[in-house]
Formats: structure tokens, sequence, C-alpha cells
């Protein structure tokens, strides 16, 4: 039989194998495929899962990040140490020291740029200030900088540096604005040991909701005078202000311009005449304040603070609605979920996510457009800070060969104001790419401060120089 | 004989298994679902909420669904541009890996103009100066790419007071 049909056997076996295999290979990738649609329906279904209870009391964000793995895992990003082409942080090799047990930190910015010992002389910024990093940092690097440790400082700088919400409000008896009174009196090493967490969720989050609030009393009582500046009597931004709004307010929490008011040390947001530079500078005039006596020239200074907040206000994006959120933690897929990303970072590192969504234009020419904006701010700030340069070497030279303090006056006004629109700039963190023009304005405005102050010094032979007047003064 | 015979059992009840998981995979994954013209189909596998959500709040809603702007009007372009979108979709998404946020290929983009073209041809004609007719360069979607769905976080939140 085999021999008369050899191929009897083997002919319809073939195709049954061949059948079977297939149908083998289909049955196994059907499967694979149906257990990923379950997974994605699964992500979709639940979007967290209540595995502990959060109250108003759990500062730590290692349990919230129980409930909201995905969330924590981002924010715990945030110790990557990464570069822009004109921020950001390089980690660098440190060896550690009992008086600064850090390994790694930032580059020295007073190395890079020494013309800022100048422009700082005699506070405590001419002695250490380094690139910032990223939040997890925060509460490290402000406890071991030379400027806490080798000067007094109060207590109220704990206020943007570590999660304060819970230790305030103990300490205020639950009185969150109580709380931070007590702790803005104490000297900061005292202060500093009530708090172990940088920023954590609790601080822009509410335990019941997960929705956005501001726990930081500086915001809430900065916004309420910028708003009643606007009219707006008893402004209370946790139940007042947008969702969207809130998506910038918890930002500006503290990246902000602040200063320390009176002998009770109060965290102070300069806002009640606006947030424009100009205003600030007005209301800081008003009050007669100032952060310290420039050691060459004798003038009453103001340190301007990295006013990300202020500045993002006068910028197009701002402007059409787009909130600090949308471009620094803006959504971003997880499978079938969507949460924003809380490594919260340059967009210049997230381009698709940050600047895609609005902007349908290749990678490379949005970061082409950014890089344009900073490199004009950067080298239009370096014109300012020569013109700065000249202006404290004449001063002082005027000072030494003994012009009296009247005559110093108007030279003195210009670096005050034109110090602080430049500071305003060199500290802001975007070079000038959350408000381009306003930054140019600003660094503008400050060239032709300083040029009024040099004017000013001319020898008074023929009268009065012309424009040798010092606007605000 | 009987080995034939077991195998073909065997590879019967493997292909039976195949059509079977095959059947309850498209069901469970609303298979069905992308015969119809239901927008919300399109956001079955949730990459798409943005877009269904968008097109929700934004003017076409009320005229128009997502097949309308985004497959042919001619029924064997329809559904050979619904197999070959359906495909590819599944792939990357399956694989997860595709360009975010979602871009419109230059063959979606087609269909698409060729949609509003078809609409709004009144308006279309009233322009058709010989320099906007079929020029590659002046094209409807170029400027008015947020009509159909507004994917703006932002603007579609801004006005929202909680």
């Amino acid at each position: 039989m085999a021999e008369s049909h050899p191929g009897a056997r083997r002919r319809p076996r073939g195709p049954i194998l061949v059948i079977g295999g297939v149908a083998t290979i289909a049955a196994a990738a059907i499967t694979a495929l149906l257990v990923n649609i379950f997974e994605r329906k699964q992500e979709a279904k639940n979007p967290f899962f209540r595995v502990v209870e959060l109250t108003d009391e759990t500062t730590d964000p290692a349990v919230w990040g129980k409930n909201f793995p995905l969330q924590y895992d981002a924010y715990l990003r945030t110790l990557d140490q990464k570069r822009t082409r004109y921020g950001g942080s390089e980690a660098l090799p440190k060896a550690p020291t009992e008086a600064d047990p850090r390994s790694v930190v930032a580059q020295e910015r007073l190395d890079e740029d020494p013309r800022l010992k100048t422009m700082w002389a005699g506070y405590p910024f001419s002695v250490d200030f380094r690139k910032k990093r990223g939040h997890a940092y925060m509460l490290e690097d402000q406890t071991y900088t030379q400027r806490v440790q080798d000067f007094k400082q109060p207590g109220t700088c704990i206020h943007c540096h570590a999660s304060v919400y819970v230790a305030y409000k103990k300490a205020g008896g639950g009185d969150l604005i109580k709380g931070f009174e007590v702790f803005n009196r104490m000297p900061y090493a005292e202060a500093r040991k009530s708090f172990t967490h940088p920023i954590a969720c609790i601080d822009c989050h509410d335990p019941e909701t997960m929705a956005l609030r501001v726990t930081r009393p500086g915001f809430l009582e900065g916004i309420r005078a910028l708003k009643a500046s606007q009219g707006v009597k008893d402004y209370d931004v946790n139940t007042m202000a947008t969702r969207q709004e809130m998506r910038s307010y918890v930002c500006g929490q503290c990246h902000v311009e602040y200063y320390f008011k009176g002998d009770e040390k109060r965290l102070t947001y300069p806002w009640a005449k606006g947030l424009r530079v100009d205003e600030i500078a007005d209301y800081y005039d008003e009050i007669g304040y100032k952060d310290w006596i420039h050691a060459d020239t004798g003038a009453p200074l103001l340190k301007a603070q990295h006013p990300e907040f202020e500045m993002w206000n006068q910028g197009i994006h701002a402007r059409s609605g787009v909130a600090c959120a949308d471009c620094h933690m803006p959504y971003t897929r997880v499978g079938a979920l969507k949460i924003s990303d809380h490594d919260v970072r340059s967009p210049l590192l997230n381009i698709n996510n940050a600047c895609q969504t609005c902007h349908k234009w290749p990678e490379e020419e949005l970061l082409a457009r950014a890089e344009e904006i900073q490199e004009r701010t950067v080298s239009l700030r370096n014109r300012a800070m020569d013109a700065l340069m000249a202006l404290i070497a004449d001063i002082k030279a005027a000072r030494e060969a003994g012009v009296s303090d009247a005559e110093l006056e108007t030279a003195r006004r210009a670096q005050r104001r034109g110090q602080f629109y430049v500071d305003f700039v060199e500290s802001e963190n975007s070079n000038g790419f959350h408000a381009p023009q306003e930054a140019v304005r600003i660094l503008g405005e400050a060239i032709d401060l300083f040029r009024q102050g040099q004017v000013s010094l001319r020898p008074l032979k023929a009268g009065p120089a012309p424009g040798a007047r010092v606007r605000g003064g | 004989m009987r080995i034939r015979r077991a195998t073909a059992v065997a590879a019967l009840i493997v292909l039976g298994a195949a059509v079977g998981l095959g059947v309850y995979t498209f069901a469970y994954a609303k298979g069905w679902s992308y015969l119809t013209n239901d927008p919300k189909a399109c956001a079955n596998c949730h990459v798409m909420t943005e877009q269904y959500e968008g097109w929700l709040k934004g003017s076409h809603r009320s005229v128009a669904v997502c097949n309308d702007c985004h497959v042919p009007r001619d029924p064997a372009g329809k559904y050979y541009t619904k197999a070959r979108n359906g495909f590819w979709h599944s792939f990357y998404f399956t694989t997860q890996s595709f360009h975010e946020p979602i871009r419109a290929t230059p063959g979606s983009r087609k269909v698409t103009e060729a949609a509003c073209r078809h609409c709004h041809a009144g308006i279309v004609q009233a322009m058709g100066t010989p320099a906007h007719a079929g020029s590659a360069e002046i094209s409807c979607i170029r400027c008015h790419g947020s009509v159909g769905h507004m994917e703006l976080s932002a603007t579609s939140v801004a006005t929202d007071s909680r």
C-alpha cells in the first residue's frame, strides 16, 4: 500500500499539521492580545487604588505614593540633574565635609560669572550661589548653602524649602497662619528641626479629593494683596480661583519675588501694586525697604528672588491661559491612563509633551525657537551686567575721592533700581523665555538706568547732564 | 490512519480554540463598534479620549462625527481606510510605540482636507482662484486644524470654573 501510493499518507497530513500549527500560533497571539486589551481596560477603569488612608496630617510623600505610584515615581525623578543649553544643573562631585555632607552639588554661579560677586558685594549671595537643582534637593541645598551656614537667617526661609503645611498647623494649634508666624520668628537652625521632607504631595493637594489647593501663607496673603489692588476684596484663592488658575497658583506659592517684612520677619510677596518689576520696585521704594547696603557703593539695595510667577504673568503663554503645569507637568500617557507628569522639569527636556500639544512643529524647530529667545536674553543680560560693573566702579571711585552722599544719591538710586531689574532677569529661571519682550524691556531699562547713574557722576561743569534723572526715585 | 485522525482532531481543537478566542476577543474589544459611525468607538482604547472630548466641546459636534472628516466618503475608500487605520492604530497602541502627541499622517490629512472641501464647497469655490485650487501649500486644516476637536488642554479648561 505504501509502495503503490507513496504520498498517500503525507499528502493529507501536511495541511492538517500546517493548519494546526498556524491555529496554535494564532490562538497564542490572540490570547496575548486579549490579555493586553484586558490590562489596558483595567488601567482605564481604575485610575487609582486607595490602599492607605490619607489625612490632612500625612506629610510623607511615600505614603501618598502607595495610592498614586505613577505620580510618586515621577516625583522621585526630580533627583535627576540635567542641563539645558542655558539652564539646569550639572551633578558635580564634591568632597563631603562635616559642615556640608553633600557629595554632589550643582555649579557655583559665582565662579562662572565673577561679576555676580561684585553685584552682591556685602550680601550673603556674594559668598555662595549655585545653580538650582530639582525639587528633591530643595531642603538639603538650603540647609547646607553657606548663605545659611555662615550667616544668621530667620526661620521664615523654611516656608518654601520644606513641606511645611502640617508642621505650621501644629505649631499654630491648628491655625496655619499662626504657625507660620511662630516659625518666622525663630532662627533658621531651630526652625529646621521641625521639617523632614522637601515639597510633598500635601503642599499642593487636598488629601480627600486630590484637588489642587494653596497651603503656603505667603501666597495666600500675597495673592489677596494683588487682587485687592485690582478691586477684588477678601480674595480666597482656595475657593475663588478656577482649576486652570490653580495649576499656576500652586507653583506661584514659591516661585516668586519676596521679602521679610519687619522685625517679625514675616514672609511677604510685594504685589500690592502689581506683578511687574517696576510696580514691585515702586512698592519697595514706597515702604523704604532694603535688603542690604552695597559694600563698594553704599547704595541701599534689593535682591530679586526667582520671580518666575511674576515674569510668566507678563508673557504670551499666561495671556493665552497656559498654566505652569501645562508645560512643566504636561499630561503624559501611561498605558491607557493619562496623568500629569510629576517630574517637574524644564519643558526643553520634554518638548513633545510640553510644547507639541499646541505647537505642531518638529522638536528641533521648537528647541531652536526657545534657545534663540534665551540666547538673546543672556547676551543682553551680559551687557547689562557690564554696564552695572561700570556704574559700581564709578560710584566706588567717586566715594573714595570724597564725593558727598548727597552727590552720590542719583547714582545710588540708579544702581538700586537698575540692579534690581538685572537681578529680576538673572534670578528668574527661564532666561527670558517666560516673557521674552518683558525680559528684554527690563534689561534695556536697566542699562539706561546705569547710563543715567554714570552721567550723574560726571563733573558738573555745564549744568546737569541731560537725562540725568532717575525714574521712580 | 489512527495517527492521521488524531492529528486532524488536534488541529481542529486548536483551530476551534483560535476561532473561539478570536471571536471572544473581538467582542471583548468591542470590535463591532468599529463598523458603526459612533464617535465613542474611536475613544474605545482611551488614546483618543482627548480628541473625543475636544470634539464634544467643538463647533463641529452637531454636524459631523469622526468618520465624516477622517474617512473618505466613497464606500470602498471608507472601509479600506477603516481597515488600514484600524490595523495600524491597534498595532501601535498594543506595542505602545507611537509619537506623542498623536499626529495625523499625510494620508489622513488628505482625507480630512477633502472632507472640509466637500462640506464647505460653497466657500471653497468662492475662494477658488487658480492659486488656491489644489494647491499643496494652501490647505484648510493648516489654519483651522482645531475646529474639529480642540486639543488644547489650556483652552478647553480655561473657562470652566470649578
